[in-house]
């Protein structure tokens, strides 16, 4: 079947069966490779992209079911070939990783985590990326470089809401 | 942290690895994408032992797009069983099953076909019958002489039955005061990294060349798969440059890897194998160790541990591996921090219907920490003594390093005593006892752990030739090799895949710290493994030592060879002249060749370079473990690991009666590991480690049921910790540097997890002492808690769990 689909600001027209997941679609049929799959049950959090903003586990999705959302993937975060979003750089800036695996999911909740609160308190990042599993970092870093994240966004003019994607 | 002494080496830099990770441009296995690829799906077994009588494979062949199926029986008679580190020539292993299943999951039959879809489609068409056998599940019957038998042809269950005595510990048991003796369990968890096990391979006929990418942590990889397949060892090219998401032990990947390379060559196509989640819970052959501990020792009335005897049975599962092996590890850290002076140590390794297991972050030492740590707390309960207190007295003096211990390791060095002391003063001990109290009268469970241990770093194989004498490997080495181009830009070599220990960055710090020039303007590759030189892989907490060393010895040679060509036009000796950020300079008269000078020299004209000296700017080192040299002695002695990094942690945990809930309010750790050369990737590897340790003390457990099924097959049934799970954590340093070491780094790769569950169990313990119960094994989930404390409080009886 035919599935119309924005992706990354793109509108993408993809060939897929209709038991394709999402996860698949955006891996196998467009290259996506930085949407990972852990355990394609909906529990590590590794597929994690957002839809329409929030974070969402594009195993537990049929890329039909995508049709008519904005889907963005980490491919859409660095704003320009050799830079980083600020979250990005706050995850460099505090080795926020190790294997880096669940990392793309990680900033992708991140993302989606600061666009709507801008001041978040260390129980709300915890909350945030409760879904997502990571065997490296116990999550120190990673809580961390969000923190970090939050407050340079605070210093700086983007207004919640407005992240790049 | 940060050291003086250093100028990149210790600070907090950035890791280079972290760039592409934040982007999604990690090349992980299953990125990797080529023309023609064939995926596997793979039969499994359902039941734990049963004859193949017979595989139909007509429905799944029929199925549009497959274009092959592979059994045992075929596949058997292509390729050499796997290698078997013990001598048990009869224990064979095949990728898949071949005549006979032995544990549910097992595969017995894999697909090949256009999509990993189409596979699983056809696999399920896949039509095979058995004759269902005995099979054993517990250890303790598979030791029984009426216990079926998982390898009938090797006659036994038992791999490995082998009595250590190391001084005379019935002397010091008979001549003791007091003893006492207790049964502790270790739960079959592993490592579960979130990227399964995966691997890509392309056979070339006419040029006889197997490429292979593979998300692998795997000494000597290359050459076990060379010789499954009986190709010659430079007909196999893996390629390091693939990035791993992560593997703490565990992705040995050779049974995948032969079968992707068999069905690559005999389909003439790239053939990729990705497990899934249930493939790598049930079939990857990837559990950890199942212990039981049988512990005795023998102590004085101040709490003075003389001797210890200590059995451990480890239940394998139905194929040898290297787990056997991990019972031979700890024998380089039995005594743990302190001067026990003699120990009985029994290995027992037992094959039952169970998953085979694999490297495990640790290799068994957290598993014989969390053994020793119990009798620790134990003996203070049993003499009224501070927990703490029991420690010092035990403890290893920092004037008594280097340390010989009974089993016949030396350890470098460390200072118990201060790293506790200062712990201590961060947590404010009675601070802490006066809150645990508080929680107590507010009606919940509360207790505080305490576990003290070592991590033994720099990864050579002794356990190898102490536990089977025919193998006498003695060399465990690591390499590098640095090559200034041109224009003088720095690029160096590492030889081996990672799994997120930031290896880049270890080897450009190293390299900048001797050279003097900042380590982000030095690249670092990943020849593949015909380009490469050897190396064992990050295993045993080895590489800041192992691949830190080789990359400093290799920048040292390399300045000297820098320092000779400037000596030479300088028309001075060596020593007349000083190397300082590049450029040396002659000491007297401050005359000075650039960077830029010396490379054009070295690279451009060869009519300036000292005789004898080759052009180019190139240099290479491989390195041997620092002491280790020795086979072992017929008694079992032998210098395992050369580095011994410790680590003491404090957890207050508070336990909902009720619901058995555990919650770790209060987690400090004091981490000692030498000089440290990353700060962020120490302290990550750190709170990962102890993350990865409360899994396995509270949550974490492949559970087989009666009938030899694995119960806990999702993420639903074994259950990782989330950041709901997981505490702040402070991390209190201390540096004891190695006297062994380039830097006096030790090895920091599996810490936290080595400690973690004995702390949690003790402070768990800690909070239902007052009840007057124990938990004896791991992991303590919610429903044992829950049960042991309603039939406690119910009964009012003194009762000891034992789940």
């Amino acid at each position: 079947m035919n599935v119309e689909l924005r992706i990354n600001g793109s509108r993408l027209h993809v060939a897929v069966e209709p038991r394709t997941t999402l996860a698949d679609c955006l891996r196998d049929h467009l290259h996506l490779s930085g949407v990972q799959t852990g355990c394609e049950h909906g529990v590590c959090g590794a597929c994690t992209v957002l839809i329409d903003g929030e974070p969402a586990r594009s195993c537990l999705m049929f890329a039909a079911q995508a049709d008519g959302y904005e889907i963005t993937t980490i491919e859409a975060l660095a704003p320009a070939p050799g830079e980083l979003s600020v979250i990005q750089d706050a995850f460099c800036e505090l080795h926020a990783m190790a294997c880096g695996f669940c990392t793309p999911g990680m900033v992708l909740v991140a993302h989606a985590l600061l666009n709507r609160n801008r001041n978040p308190s260390r129980a709300d990042i915890v909350e945030a990326i409760s879904g997502n599993v990571c065997r490296c970092t116990g999550y120190g870093q990673i809580i961390e470089a969000i923190e970090l994240a939050a407050k340079r966004l605070c210093e700086s003019n983007v207004v919640a809401g407005e992240l790049s994607e | 942290m940060k050291d003086s002494r250093f100028k990149f080496v210790s600070h907090s830099r950035r890791v280079q690895e972290d760039r592409r990770f934040v982007t999604g441009r990690g090349n992980f296995v299953a990125s990797i994408e080529m023309d023609g690829l064939l995926h596997v799906a793979l039969v499994a077994s359902k039941h734990p032992s049963a004859r193949i009588r017979s595989i139909d494979v007509s429905a799944a062949l029929a199925v549009s797009g497959v274009h092959h199926v592979v059994t045992g029986t075929e596949l058997s008679a292509a390729v050499e069983p796997m290698m078997n580190g013990l001598d048990t020539p009869k224990v064979r292993r095949y990728s898949l099953a071949v005549g006979q299943t032995r544990y549910c999951g097992e595969w017995v039959a894999a697909v090949a076909a256009e999509s990993r879809a189409i596979a699983e489609d056809a696999a399920e068409l896949v039509e095979v019958t058995y004759d269902p056998l005995p099979y054993v599940i517990d250890v303790e019957a598979a030791l029984q002489s009426d216990s079926p038998l998982v390898h009938p042809d090797h006659g036994t269950n038992v791999l490995l039955d082998r009595t250590f005595v190391w001084g005379e510990v019935e002397r010091h048991f008979a001549g003791s005061p007091r003893t006492l003796s207790f049964r502790v369990s270790w739960g079959r968890n592993s490592t579960v990294p979130v990227e399964t096990f995966g691997v890509v391979a392309r056979f070339d006929p006419w040029r006889e060349l197997l490429d292979v990418w593979a998300s692998i942590q795997m000494p000597k990889y290359a050459e076990q798969i060379a010789r499954a397949l009986r190709l010659p060892a430079n007909s196999v090219r893996v390629h390091y440059d693939v990035d791993v998401g992560g593997s703490y032990g565990v992705k040995r990947g050779i049974k995948h890897t032969v079968l992707a390379a068999y069905l690559a060559r005999r389909l003439g196509r790239p053939v990729r194998l990705i497990e899934d989640r249930l493939d790598n819970m049930q079939s990857g052959d990837a559990h950890g160790p199942e212990r039981i501990f049988d512990v005795s020792v023998a102590f004085d009335d101040r709490g003075i541990v003389k001797s210890m005897k200590m059995r451990a049975l480890d239940n394998v599962g139905a194929y040898a591996g290297r787990a056997p092996f991990q019972l031979g590890k700890p024998v380089g850290a039995i005594v743990g921090p302190y001067r026990i002076e003699s120990v009985q140590y029994q290995v027992l390794s037992v094959m039952t219907n169970k998953a085979a297991q694999e490297a495990v972050r640790g290799f068994g030492q957290s598993p014989t920490n969390f053994a020793i740590e119990t009798a620790i707390d134990r003996v203070a309960v049993a003499l009224g003594l501070d927990r703490i207190e029991i420690r010092r007295r035990n403890f290893i003096r920092r004037e008594q390093f280097p340390y010989l211990i009974p089993s016949g390791t030396r350890y470098d060095s460390g200072d118990y005593h201060a790293v506790v002391d200062k712990v201590l003063e961060r947590v404010d001990w009675s601070g802490l006892e006066t809150e645990r109290d508080r929680l107590r009268a507010s009606g919940l469970l509360a207790g505080i752990g305490v576990a003290a241990c070592l991590e033994p770093g720099g990864g050579n194989s002794s356990f190898e030739p102490l536990l089977n004498p025919k193998n006498t490997t003695t060399t465990w080495m690591d390499s590098c090799r640095i090559n200034v181009d041109g224009l003088g830009c720095i690029t160096a070599t590492i030889h081996t895949t990672s799994s997120g220990q930031g290896h880049e960055t270890l080897t450009a710090t190293v390299i900048g710290e001797v050279l003097e020039i900042d380590p982000d303007r030095i690249r670092i590759i990943r020849p593949d493994s015909l380009a490469s030189l050897p190396s064992n892989s990050p295993v045993g907490s080895r590489m800041a030592i192992m691949l830190g060393g080789a990359a400093f010895h290799a920048a040292q040679r390399l300045k000297r060879k820098l320092i000779a060509i400037a000596a030479h036009q300088l028309q001075r000796p060596a020593d007349g002249v000083t190397y300082s950020g590049g450029s040396v300079s002659d000491v007297q008269t401050g005359r000075l060749l650039t960077w830029s000078d010396l490379v054009t020299i070295a690279h451009r004209t060869i009519h300036l370079m000292p005789e004898g000296l080759e052009p180019g700017l190139e240099a290479t080192y491989v390195m041997q473990v620092p002491t280790g040299r020795d086979l072992p002695t017929a008694d079992g002695r032998v210098q395992m690991y050369p580095c011994h990094s410790f680590e003491f942690h404090v957890v207050l945990a508070a336990i909902d009666p009720q619901l058995g809930r555990t919650e770790l309010r209060r987690y400090v750790i004091g981490h000692d590991c030498g000089t440290v050369i990353n700060p962020h990737i120490v302290k990550g590897m750190t709170l990962g480690g102890i993350a990865h340790g409360i899994g396995a003390a509270l949550f974490e457990e492949f559970i087989y049921d009666g009938q030899g099924e694995m119960t806990s097959q999702t993420f639903m049934d074994y259950p990782l910790p989330s950041s709901h799970e997981i505490p702040e954590v402070e991390i209190v340093h201390h540096c004891t540097p190695s006297p062994f070491t380039v830097f006096g780094q030790k090895g920091s790769g599996e810490s936290g997890y080595l400690g973690a569950p004995a702390a949690v169990a003790s402070a768990i313990n800690d909070a239902v002492r007052p009840l007057g119960i124990a938990f004896t094994k791991l992991p303590i989930r919610l429903t044992a808690i829950s049960d042991a404390v309603a039939g406690a409080s119910g009964t009012g009886r003194q009762h000891t769990d034992d789940h």
